[in-house]
């Protein structure tokens, strides 16, 4: 009955099941959404989409799927307003769709036709929904009655609505592509949780005390496994002021979220591409630095790097010694980054530049090449794939 | 059976449709939104309007599926063994009921309210598909299955902790309670609080969402958060004008404090104020 819709809204990515369709047909048959547009959209929507995320995504798709359609209630269907139809068809069809229509028998005829296809289709769909559906079966939709927002049996009434539920868009927010909060950074770093047990035996291990209480003839003989924790290790590298500075706001919260999901984290910041040397506390920075040789030692590993920079820079700052905006570096940049992905073979950049730019700088296309392609935009999405990445 | 809200709960026209789905389908209702717009409560609401029992189920980060369904006690079954207890000789004497089976089981059709669900481990809703779906399960002590007798009306919460799995999405009926329009806001206050002023929830609702809209509070109140303001606001009988004072010395609301709960953010807001009354002032 729906299907359409329903393969709109995979096209659509949002990730909806053929059991949650049949739900929402059994739904529709139980009769829990009647004689109301809305309650359909309600409906389908607590069927059809498991998160918030997709909801504005499902509301365009809703949006675009029954543009024009109006419930027509049975009172309505009675009486179709022929005046004001053929007005608007006067208006709307051009002259050789006119023509046409005297060619199906004429106007009389027409109207005929649309009567008694209404009647069929109530007979049709059982339980309360009389829909007309959007299958381009009907001769009427094919003069474009819909798309021009043309509704069929609609009275004043029915106008009350200044804008519908679904084209207020409200979920728009939700959608994962835009918004970045310190919890859902927290959720989607949840994915590098490695969960094991290491240490001292604290914990009573139930299953192995009685498999060996029973072993001893009975006699008690307990047995205690360590706990577990998150053994994840992390080691978070910022770039810092300059072009960075707009996107201060995404990268505090990337760094609250962090600091609190991670028990083994530590950072270090640096200016637009890596070089010999590192800083914690950038007001300090040219008197208390680290030799960045000093922390590849000291970090082993297993440890997983991430890298947060827009790496936009001039390209020069990452290719040639001497190239740094700040000092002269002894070494290339490049030589640098190409240090950190041999010693660390989990390594991440996160861009807080939008992904649809990277192509027209030419030093993000060079780091990312350096990263072997594990550069991603900072937001959910993105945070998400690199998790995915540096879990693997 | 038709839930339409009550004369507590103020029910968006969605949400009806989203809980009567559930109970009429017998399928589970997942329960999302911003901490404060009433999920839990939700529950409470469910089954009062419908009045049916209800059974709630709180999932704390070391909780595991097991536990509700039963849960065997071996180690007083070996303590009793080990004393002679005559009590031993039955294994159902050491297996304790948990929530789903006491929902399975109860006499009337009750309302099961699985409150956080995400709190616990990113396992667990997977070891609730088959349970939740065919409402039944196995006790593998005793070898019997316990079947629900009546489907319950299953209400479970989340505040997106973790994400759920999507096999558990599949089952469940989805419904993400939006934060209250102003409107919608009236209503809940009044529903709260018939007797109260008109005057000093306008003015209230204003200051309310005004500190919704400070770009930058690390938590934004919530309903709950202002249902406690005005109820403080009116027992310390706080008239409508203090809130209205614009150039008064009090840069910020009247016991502000139970709406901003962070000291980082009643300074912003602080801060927010000042820069707002110096322009007044300037103009």
């Amino acid at each position: 009955m729906f299907i359409n819709f329903f393969l709109e809204l995979r096209q659509a990515k949002v990730p909806a099941s053929l059991r949650e369709y049949l739900t929402l047909l059994e739904a529709m048959r139980e009769g829990v959404a009647d004689h109301k547009v809305e309650d359909f959209y309600f409906l389908s929507r607590a069927c059809l989409v498991k998160d918030e995320r997709n909801l504005d995504k499902f509301d365009r798709v809703f949006g675009k799927c029954f543009n024009g359609l109006e419930f027509l209630s049975e009172e309505t269907t009675a009486e179709i307003p022929e005046e004001w139809l053929r007005k608007l068809a006067e208006k709307v069809l051009t002259e050789d769709e006119k023509k046409m229509i005297e060619a199906l028998g004429g106007w009389e005829k027409l109207m005929e036709t649309l009567k008694k296809r209404l009647e069929e289709q109530k007979g049709r769909h059982q339980g309360g929904s009389k829909w007309i559906g959007t299958a381009g079966t009907s001769p009427f939709g094919a003069y474009g009655y819909n798309p021009e927002g043309v509704r069929i049996g609609q009275d004043k009434s029915r106008n009350r609505r200044a804008v519908k539920v679904w084209d207020k868009r409200e979920y728009r927010n939700l959608d994962d592509t835009v918004e970045l909060g310190t919890r859902n950074i927290k959720v989607a770093l949840r994915r590098l949780r490695q969960f094991a047990r290491d240490g001292a035996e604290l914990e009573l291990d139930l299953p192995d005390t009685i498999r060996s209480t029973a072993n001893n003839a009975g006699y008690l003989d307990l047995k205690m496994v360590p706990e577990r924790r998150n053994k994840v290790k992390v080691l978070l590298l910022f770039d810092i002021g300059g072009s960075m500075d707009d996107h201060i706001r995404v990268c505090e919260e990337l760094f609250s979220a962090a600091r609190t999901e991670f028990k083994h984290m530590e950072f270090f910041y640096f200016h637009n591409c890596l070089y010999e040397k590192l800083w914690k506390d950038n007001r300090r920075r040219h008197s208390e630095f680290l030799p960045t040789w000093d922390v590849l030692h000291k970090y082993g590993h297993d440890y997983k790097v991430i890298f947060v920079g827009d790496a936009t820079m001039s390209p020069y700052e990452i290719v040639y010694p001497g190239g740094s905006v700040e000092h002269w570096n002894e070494e290339a940049g490049q030589a640098w980054l190409q240090r950190v992905t041999t010693i660390y073979p989990k390594v991440a950049w996160l861009n807080p530049v939008p992904e649809k730019y990277w192509e027209h700088t030419p030093s993000i296309q060079v780091i990312r090449q350096l990263m072997t392609d594990r550069m991603y935009p900072l937001t959910l999405g993105g945070l998400e794939r690199a998790m995915r990445e540096l879990s693997r | 059976m038709k839930f339409s809200g009550t004369d507590s709960y103020v029910a968006t026209e969605d949400l009806n449709v989203a809980v009567n789905a559930a109970i009429t389908l017998e399928r589970p209702l997942l329960v999302k939104g911003e901490p404060g717009t009433g999920k839990t409560v939700l529950a409470h609401e469910i089954a009062k309007a419908l009045s049916r029992p209800l059974i709630t189920w709180h999932i704390k980060s070391t909780t595991k599926a097991q536990q509700g369904l039963y849960e065997y006690d071996a180690v007083s079954r070996l303590r009793d063994s080990q004393l002679g207890d005559a009590r031993v000789q039955d294994v159902r004497n050491y297996i304790h009921k948990g929530k789903l089976w006491e929902a399975f089981t109860a006499p009337e059709r009750p309302v099961l309210l699985i409150d956080e669900v995400d709190k616990a481990d990113i396992e667990f809703p997977n070891d609730l598909l088959l349970e939740l779906d065919r409402m039944e399960f196995y006790v593998y002590e005793t070898r019997e299955t316990v079947q629900a007798v009546n489907r319950p009306v299953v209400i479970i919460t989340s505040n997106n902790e973790k994400e759920l799995p999507d096999a558990f999405l599949r089952r469940c009926f989805f419904h993400y309670i939006r934060f209250p329009d102003r409107e919608t806001m009236q209503q809940i206050v009044d529903v709260h609080f018939p007797g109260i002023q008109k005057e000093l929830v306008r003015e209230a609702l204003n200051i309310f969402y005004d500190i919704r809209e400070t770009p930058g509070l690390k938590k934004k109140p919530s309903t709950s958060e202002l249902l406690d303001w005005l109820k403080l606001l009116m027992v310390e009988d706080i008239p409508p004008d203090a809130l209205r004072s614009k150039d008064s010395s009090k840069l910020i609301p009247p016991l502000h404090g139970a709406l901003l709960k962070n000291e980082q953010d009643v300074h912003l807001f602080e801060r927010l104020a000042f820069i707002a009354r110096r322009e007044r002032g300037g103009n």
